[in-house]
């Protein structure tokens, strides 16, 4: 018996991703037509030829990854902590770590001003230092939401307590079980936060505005209101790398330990065999 | 002095008691296992040797040395748990290395020790393999090569067969107290399976609420069980209402007057007490030895291959007992009247 085409759930199917595509379609369209009467990567071109993308990019790629360092350093021990010590306290560290979701951008960074501004008890904003140190911080915080619930679902899949006994009547110190038994094991998890981290703070626009770095963020909005074709390439461009982040996370996670990037030419007989 | 001991441990949670005066001398080499129901305290007993508990107080000593507040990662410990806790991240060769990093050895060493211990566990050819990639049986063994490693001065198993198909748990079983007795290491088992308790020990703690019961050879427990719940516990007991007939030790059970090979001890102000009897010191063949019959009803009859079980009833007292299946016997019918035999020295007094 053949099975009727599935009609009315494909053409809603259809219909929602149109919402979707067409006006990713139409943008890509409208980025290709910079040089007038022809099709063409010109606004990409002179994306990638202008110094100010490239310093500007350069500047939020690195604030970025060191946020993701200082997250991934402080988020790592603290939801292991949890989980192996104070466990009742986990609902009450996972609504904080929410907290960045709740609070606006806005409010952190004026929060930040007054705390550190020129006349407080740590000036930080007075230098540049300080200020790049300061939005690395409000990053941090920012990515909290995504980084502990990635790390705390890695933790959640081992058996924590039971790997650290194991570690200890090895004779393994804390310190030494965080870094080469717990850290190891939830590496796919924080590679998870770190891409959203990543994808989060890029662009980020508040903050970096506020204290006036030279980010991204700012830029592409300088950007959208100077520039007509030039966005629309932007746009693209960040959609693409946005969906690079998604596989390349799809891809950590699911990589077994002692798996291979690419299988080998000659196969290893690696069947599970019983004892 | 003994090499592993334990002086009247005590561990409460809370409000709860868990482990009330539990004391326990191990001799260095010695295989000791803690049998006992869920919830006894075995973990926790076995948990403070390796440090992961605290004693509420209570003192235990390894080799001589006071190790009550020394920390697990100090101790020198090897560990086996249920699930396996091998690190996922690691090989079966990282994985018995772990240790021996810690202890620093060197590469050419560690090397060394990590093919000597895939040997004694018969896996060399796996060494590359990650836990995910191994059977339980193997992974369990991996467990107890890294725990074996560093050398450690005693060996602690929790239930580490219990994850396992039945053929594996005994084939493993076998293999680990084979290991153990070539190397000589001092060996805390822990178990809820009494005939696993009883086929690899040299001696057996049987535990019940907190505490040992008993704590003796194989043999020793099975034969002369102490107390009522040991007897109960390990393996199947006839438990017979008696009656002290006339001091010292002639009693009544079902009707039946028996010469007990001891002095009661325990009869209430009318004289009751309780017996025990093996089901295997129960026969329908009169032989030697075996001065007492019961005659009795056959209620059932339980062909199990080798061996069948039945229950009888004499005189309101409910008997079960293991005959030899063989070729030509013919097993009683239900319903039959039939005698069994018992040799009265084989019947002794529950204390407790
Ligand atoms: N960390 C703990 N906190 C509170 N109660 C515990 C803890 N560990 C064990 N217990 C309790 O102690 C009792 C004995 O546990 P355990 O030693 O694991 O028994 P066994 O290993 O013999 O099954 C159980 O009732 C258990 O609930
Ligand atoms: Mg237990």
């Amino acid at each position: 018996m053949k099975k009727s085409f599935p009609v009315v759930p494909v053409l809603t199917a259809l219909f929602a991703a149109s919402f979707f595509v067409v006006p990713l379609i139409a943008t890509f369209y409208f980025s290709l037509k910079m040089t007038r009467g022809e099709l063409g990567f010109a606004a990409y071109a002179s994306v990638f030829n202008s110094a100010e993308f490239l310093t500007t990019i350069t500047y939020s790629t690195i604030a970025s990854l060191v946020a993701i360092l200082i997250g991934a350093v402080i988020i790592v021990p603290t939801a292991y902590w949890v989980r192996l010590k104070v466990p009742r306290l986990r609902p009450v560290v996972e609504f904080i770590s929410l907290l960045p979701l709740v609070v606006p951008p806005v409010v952190l960074v004026f929060g930040y001003i007054r705390l550190f501004g020129s006349n407080s008890w740590l000036p930080l904003t007075t230098t540049t230092a300080g200020t790049d140190m300061l939005l690395v911080l409000g990053y941090v915080v920012l990515s909290m939401p995504y980084m502990f619930r990635a790390v705390d679902n890695g933790l959640a899949v081992i058996d924590i307590a039971t790997l650290t006994e194991a570690a200890e009547s090895l004779g393994a110190s804390r310190l030494r079980t965080i870094a080469t038994v717990i850290f190891p094991n939830v590496r796919a998890a924080i590679i998870s936060g770190a891409f959203l981290t990543f994808s989060i703070s890029l662009g980020e626009f508040v903050l970096a505005s506020l204290l006036n770095r030279p980010a991204f963020g700012p830029y592409l909005v300088q950007l959208g209101q100077d520039r007509a074709y030039e966005p629309a390439a932007l746009a693209i461009m960040s959609f693409g790398f946005t969906w690079g982040c998604m596989v390349l996370m799809q891809v950590f996670a699911t990589r077994k330990p002692g798996q291979r990037w690419f299988p080998r030419l000659t196969s290893r007989p690696a069947q599970r065999t019983t004892a | 002095m003994s090499f592993l001991s334990i002086t009247n441990a005590v561990k409460t949670f809370g409000t709860n008691t868990v482990v009330k005066g539990f004391d326990l001398a191990v001799e260095k080499g010695e295989f000791v296992s803690f049998l006992g129901p869920s919830g006894c305290g075995k973990t926790t007993v076995l948990r403070m040797i390796a440090g992961f508990e605290r004693p509420t107080s209570g003192k235990i000593t390894i080799d001589g040395r006071d190790v009550t507040d020394l920390a697990p990662n100090k101790r020198r410990i090897g560990m086996v748990f249920q699930a396996y806790a091998l690190f996922p991240n690691m090989n079966v060769a990282g994985n018995i290395a772990f240790g021996l990093k810690i202890a620093g050895l060197g590469k050419a060493e560690t090397e060394a020790r990590v093919q000597e211990m895939l040997g004694l566990i018969g896996l060399s050819h796996l060494a590359e393999r990650y836990p995910y990639e191994m059977s339980g049986g193997q992974q369990q063994r991996v467990a107890l090569a890294r725990a074996l490693a560093p050398k450690p001065q005693v060996l602690l198993l929790d239930e580490p067969l219990s994850a396992l198909d039945a053929k594996i748990r005994v084939s493993l079983r076998e293999e680990i107290r084979d290991i153990q007795r070539r190397l000589g290491i001092t060996t805390v088992f822990v178990t809820h399976d009494q005939e696993e308790a009883m086929s690899i020990s040299d001696r057996i703690v049987v535990m019940n609420g907190g505490r040992a019961d008993q704590i003796g050879t194989p043999s020793e427990i099975y034969n002369r069980p102490s107390t009522r719940f040991v007897a109960g516990f390990v393996g199947t007991l006839n438990v017979l209402r008696a009656r002290l007939e006339r001091q010292p030790q002639t009693v009544t059970v079902a009707g039946t007057s028996v010469q007990l090979a001891q002095p009661v001890r325990t009869a209430d102000a009318d004289g009751n007490l309780s017996l025990a009897l093996r089901p295997e010191a129960l026969s329908l063949r009169p032989s030697e030895g075996r001065d007492v019959a019961f005659d009795g009803l056959v209620k059932s009859v339980n062909f199990m291959g080798s061996v069948i079980r039945i229950r009888m009833d004499v005189g309101g007292e409910a008997i079960s007992f293991d005959m030899f299946n063989s070729p030509d016997l013919v097993p009683p019918a239900v319903g039959a009247r039939a005698t069994a035999h018992a040799a009265s020295r084989d019947m002794f007094e529950l204390t407790a």
